[in-house]
């Protein structure tokens, strides 16, 4: 796969980079910020119509862990992550965010389009983020700071019609950022973007997950990201969690033995043929 | 060689909007035609005067103030009634655009009024208000109402519904969603709305001016025919031909203004 070998060249340049990546960051505990909330979803369903897509799932989400969800288009994987989103309500069953819910907890979603107001320069969407803090007088500051934490300060002026793909992507990412959310859940962020782009998305994405703390839940449908990003991959068949992961490997993860192995256990699980 | 030498200082005065003068070169060159052939004697005078014979009348009747009462009187009109009626096509766009409700109770009426030539109201318009100034304006009004109401409500309909979920998951309430997302959402398709009244607004003017009027630049030109005088009527097309540029442009400027942030109008307006 050429994108693989393009990703060990630039894995390594980047932790070049960024010496701070290398640390051993991988656990959960090492990390400073640690204000993620643990997620618990119990007996969770849901039907449109007649047609059930999830039925009395349950899982739990340690605070802080980077998890990814992935399974072929129609496991169910956005609808599971539209529900902790709080997007959706569940047919049946519950989601909670430690003591909190969905509206207090601080959960941020990140979408797979930008979804940026056009009609608002970079900055003002930026601080779309806030919600109801917007009106707060270091709301301004405070979207500065998210804008430099994406690497796009530059940009703060610009309408998003003449950014990029992926500076589009990041300016979303800033918005989901600003408010420093407790939980950030991320709809196949990377989906739209070109190879390169999405490599430096990864490494921003474990950047900022590294600096904040907040309980990641990734849906994608590229094994190799949800291995390189998530300590814990669930593999999502009709509804069910058929495999559950744990990826104990240090940050920032190259394309190692380790990873190519995970990696083909997940596949063989999604493509369901046993060797 | 001076040239030469204040050459950048040169270009720094070239005229900053070549293209505005650019397209008025047409009309120039029609009018100066035009001023040849009727020189010349190809063209009747009595049919067609000369564009300096309309120049004089023009003058004239600007001096006598007849010309400036009748434009504003006709402006006016337009004025008010684009007012009226895009006031009231708008409100009604907005709450058939926002609730499924009033549009189940009030789009299909509108519908029905809106395939009746709102010309052909006239002489109900003339039984129900006279010859007065309410006539004139029910008509423009009636006539702007509908492009403005339709553009304004497919405008709200095409609002892109994953803005307005992103809205909503950021916590922005009804009112705050509405301002920042579903109404500059709707505006550029409510500015083609604009446009397309303007010319119905002139259109609609001239009409109700030249059937039953005692001013305005329709009663001008209808009283000017009873005396054969074609000049003040050419006058009157070309001052129409005029106001609808200067409407058109009006909102033009403020289609930048208001869209900058739309990829097409990222260049200087024209």
């Amino acid at each position: 796969m050429t994108t693989g070998s393009l990703e060990t060249v630039l894995a390594g340049v980047r932790a070049a980079e960024r010496p701070d990546l290398r640390s051993d960051a991988g656990s959960v505990r090492a990390r400073a910020g640690g204000k993620g909330v643990p997620i618990t979803v119990r007996g969770v369903g849901k039907s449109f119509g007649a047609h059930q897509v999830l039925a009395n799932l349950d899982l739990h989400i340690k605070a802080g862990q980077f998890v990814a969800i992935v399974g072929r288009s129609g496991s169910g994987k956005s609808t599971l992550l539209r529900l902790i989103a709080g997007l959706d309500t569940p047919t049946t069953g519950s989601v909670s965010f430690g003591d909190a819910d969905a509206r207090t907890a601080g959960v941020r979603i990140m979408f797979q389009e930008p979804r940026l107001l056009p009609w608002a320069r970079v900055l003002s969407n930026v601080e779309v983020g806030l919600g109801a803090e917007r009106k707060r007088a270091d709301a301004r500051e405070r979207a500065v700071r998210a804008l430099h934490e994406v690497e796009l300060d530059a940009k703060r002026d610009q309408w998003p019609a003449v950014l990029s793909g992926g500076q589009r992507q990041r300016v979303a990412l800033a918005r989901a950022l600003v408010s420093q959310p407790r939980v950030l859940v991320l709809d196949e962020p990377l989906g739209a973007l070109d190879a390169l782009t999405r490599i430096t998305m990864q490494g921003l994405l474990e950047r900022v997950w590294l600096d904040q703390g907040f309980t990641a839940i990734l849906v994608t449908h590229d094994v190799s990201e949800a291995v390189a990003l998530a300590d814990r991959v669930l593999v999502l068949e009709d509804g069910r969690i058929v495999e559950d992961i744990q990826v104990n490997l240090k940050r920032p993860r190259g394309r190692s033995g380790a990873v190519a192995a995970i990696e083909d256990t997940i596949l063989r699980e999604l493509l369901g043929k046993p060797e | 060689m001076t040239t030469i030498e204040l050459g950048p200082r040169v270009r720094s005065f070239r005229l900053p909007r070549a293209p505005d003068l650019l397209q008025w070169a047409v009309p120039l060159v029609i009018i100066v035609l035009w001023q040849l052939l009727s020189t010349a004697g190809l063209i009747s005078t009595r049919l067609l005067p000369a564009p300096s014979e309309i120049a004089l009348v023009g003058v004239k009747l600007l001096k006598s103030g007849e010309l400036g009462r009748n434009i504003l009187a006709s402006f006016w009109r337009a004025i008010a009634g684009f007012a009226i009626g895009g006031g009231v096509g708008f409100v009604f766009g907005l709450a058939n655009g926002v609730s499924r409700l009033s549009n189940r109770l009030t789009d299909t009426t509108l519908q029905m009024v809106r395939n009746v030539p709102h010309l052909a109201m006239i002489p109900l318009v003339i039984l129900w208000f006279g010859i007065d100034e309410a006539a004139k304006l029910f008509l423009v009004a009636l006539g702007v109402f509908f492009p403005i109401y339709l553009n304004t409500l497919h405008g709200i309909r095409a609002v892109d519904p994953q803005l307005i979920e992103m809205g909503r998951s950021y916590g922005m309430d009804n009112r705050e969603l509405f301002r920042r997302v579903i109404f500059p959402g709707a505006l550029p398709s409510i500015f083609v709305g604009v446009r397309f009244a303007l010319g119905i607004m002139w259109l609609t003017l001239i009409v109700a001016e030249t059937i039953a009027a005692s001013s305005g630049l329709g009663y001008m030109a209808m009283q000017a025919r009873e005396f054969m005088q074609t000049d003040v009527v050419v006058l009157c097309i070309l001052i129409y031909a005029l106001l609808g540029k200067l409407a058109d442009s009006t909102s033009r400027v403020l289609e930048h203004l208001l869209l900058a942030w739309h990829p097409a109008y990222q260049e200087a307006p024209e």
